[in-house]
């Protein structure tokens, strides 16, 4: 026998010892079936982008590009019908900058009192409310915006129409305080205590550790929940359905009714248009425009986020 | 001699006075315009909290001082109905639960089984797992509406056709939430310490014998909780349902997997949107009864992990 025979002899006898005695096909065929579980979540994206894409391509074949995004007019019911998106884009934006201006100070502010201030018996009792706030239902703050802030805000002399773009943004910045300030408070509570006590150390206060110590560290993580609230506020449907109307309206006036991209694609697929119709298309264009617009400002956050964890671990 | 007593009772009480502000949680500030400046910072973010808590109050009293007065046992067993009077929920709420068995039924096995694989089998040096990842982490932020837009261009039409159905709508909200129960499974698989997969598979159990027998029982708490919180987002959610559902008027319980359906949160909306005025009360009782099923459905979930969930 030669060498090389023995050594490879020896190899399979070793390799024999650590081998499966038998092949498991029972685990491969489960293992299999985790993976197309796995799988179906990437089938969800495919299928919403694909969908989008299919039907907007030949929504762009009957409405030129350049007016659908550019035009002023939108007003694909009317003859003849008019597809410029800037006034639902708009409309979208200006309830999202109403609620953003409520959402950031309200998230951030708690969730700097939640990681620098509170004591675990405070904390255990404002964390449940902000849950709560999370838990409730999108149409019971579309409620909430039509019957108690609308009126409200007429009361205290804002001359505001029966829809507007104030209360639906009020409440809108209302419902991402809790996304703010769950993953702010994340990003501030992993900033190594030893900054904090450096700066206690030098002789700051809690108020100048807080604001120039501990939310500059944590400036990455409080960014991308930022982002990440106003990729909600873009996308929230009901409350603006609700209270802030179906009219699209190229207006900053925030007391007026505006349409927000949301808003026209659930009033217009709430009615049984046929399929293939440029009604049915519009609603994927409109859709699309949603998406990439929210998806960027997805992928912008949850690479922060990402990036960030890892510096702190 | 009495200078150094003097020096020791100092440092004593310096010591006291440190111990003292530490116990208070609190650093002295250096002067008197600090302390202001500190004040206000702490009232401010303290105003910022109680707002969220304000708005819940005011939303809970508003709700119950509208819709309490209509709530009632015909309001819970009438059927919709053109006439404020006569109009109740008992479709809403038995569509609610339709949805909700449906998604659980599609979404618990479906999430469950991508966590085990993502948290035990995957390998995160490979691209496609790590794209797996942070797909469903995009997912998660995807805007429901654009979840309705799925399910009525695949759901409801086109490839599986499955019409404006009950069915359409449970998957719909499943696909919706399976991001959440996939997210939930693997902190509650993650948690599961390793020395308990190597001691099941030291004692000879195969990989997956080691996840089925030993790692995923012990991960069940976490799972459920998990998972029952999904559900209640599920039943909550509006937008998705009026693209795949939009039935306003069904006066009957559904009878199937193909019945048409309403659900509590469309049929607030559709009385939200109704112009009359007593229909924005009905709303309100309705609001009751779905915050109170939510209600319920969390505390489940809450008795479920302070009572079952293990500290390795």
């Amino acid at each position: 026998m030669s060498q090389a025979g023995a050594v490879k002899a020896k190899a399979d006898a070793t390799a024999s010892v650590f081998a499966r005695s038998r092949p498991r096909y029972g685990e491969l065929v489960i293992r299999a079936s985790l993976v197309i579980a796995a799988l179906i979540t990437v089938l969800t994206t495919v299928g919403i982008v694909f969908a989008l894409a299919s039907e907007t391509i030949s929504f762009l074949g009957e409405v030129p590009l350049h007016d659908f995004l550019f035009g002023t007019t939108w007003s694909p019911l009317f003859e003849p019908p008019s597809y410029g998106v800037i006034p639902l884009v708009t409309g979208t934006l200006l309830t999202t900058a109403i609620g953003m201006i409520v959402g950031i100070p309200l998230g951030v502010g708690s969730a700097i009192y939640l990681s620098e201030y509170a004591t675990s018996r405070t904390r255990k009792f404002f964390k449940p409310i902000l849950e709560t706030l999370a838990g409730v239902p999108t149409v019971v703050f579309g409620y909430f915006a039509l019957t108690v802030v609308t009126p409200w805000l007429r009361k205290i002399g804002i001359e505001v129409d029966a829809f507007n773009a104030l209360s639906g943004g009020l409440v809108i910045g209302i419902l991402i305080v809790p996304t703010i300030a769950s993953i702010s408070e994340d990003a501030l509570s992993a900033v190594p205590q030893g900054l904090r006590e450096a700066s206690f150390g030098l002789g700051a206060g809690r108020f100048q550790t807080s604001l120039r110590v501990v939310v500059p560290a944590a400036f990455s993580g409080i960014i991308a929940s930022i982002v990440l609230g106003a990729s909600r506020a873009i996308g929230e449907t009901m409350v603006v359905l609700l209270a802030a109307g179906q009219r699209p309206n190229l207006t900053l006036d925030v007391r007026e009714p505006v349409e927000t991209m949301a808003t026209f694609i659930a009033a217009t697929g709430k009615g049984d248009i046929p399929t293939g119709s440029l009604d049915y298309k519009t609603i994927f264009a409109v859709g699309a425009l949603l998406f990439v617009m929210t998806f960027i400002l997805n992928i912008i956050s949850t690479w922060v986020v990402n990036r960030y964890r890892e510096e702190y671990e | 001699m009495n200078a150094g007593k003097r020096n020791a009772r100092d440092a004593a009480l310096a010591g006291a006075a440190v111990e003292q502000s530490l116990a208070a949680d609190h650093i002295p500030p250096a002067s008197r315009k600090m302390l202001w400046r500190e004040r206000i910072f702490k009232a401010l973010l303290i105003v910022s909290l109680l707002v969220g808590m304000a708005v819940l109050a005011i939303l809970v009293i508003d709700v119950l001082s509208d819709g309490l007065g209509t709530l009632n046992l015909s309001f819970l067993t009438s059927f919709p109905s053109a006439f404020p009077k006569n109009a109740g929920i008992e479709s809403a709420i038995t569509g609610s639960l339709w949805l909700m068995a449906i998604c659980a039924f599609f979404v618990i096995p479906v999430g469950v089984a991508a966590a085990i694989y993502l948290e035990e089998f995957a390998d995160r040096r490979r691209w496609w797992n790590r794209l797996i990842e942070l797909n469903i982490q995009n997912l998660a932020a995807v805007p429901s509406i654009v979840y309705g837009i799925l399910g009525l261009a695949y759901l409801v039409r086109g490839p599986l056709d499955l019409g404006r159905t009950v069915l359409a709508g449970g998957l719909t909200l499943g696909l919706l939430v399976l991001p959440v129960v996939v997210i939930s499974s693997r902190e509650a698989l993650r948690a599961v310490p390793g020395s308990i997969r190597e001691g099941a598979m030291g004692l000879g159990a195969t990989r997956w014998q080691a996840i089925w027998y030993q790692v995923l029982p012990a991960a069940i708490p976490g799972i459920s909780t998990g998972a029952i919180l999904s559900l209640s987002r599920a039943i909550g959610e509006t937008a998705p349902l009026i693209m795949v559902g939009a039935a306003t008027f069904i006066a009957f319980n559904p009878t199937g997997l193909n019945s048409a359906f309403t659900a509590l949160p469309l049929q607030i909306y559709n009385w939200l949107s109704s112009p009359q005025a007593e229909f924005k009360i009905l709303a309100a009782s309705a609001i009751i009864v779905l915050l109170m099923m939510l209600v319920a459905i969390n505390s489940v979930a809450i008795i479920i992990r302070n009572r079952y969930e293990k500290k390795w």
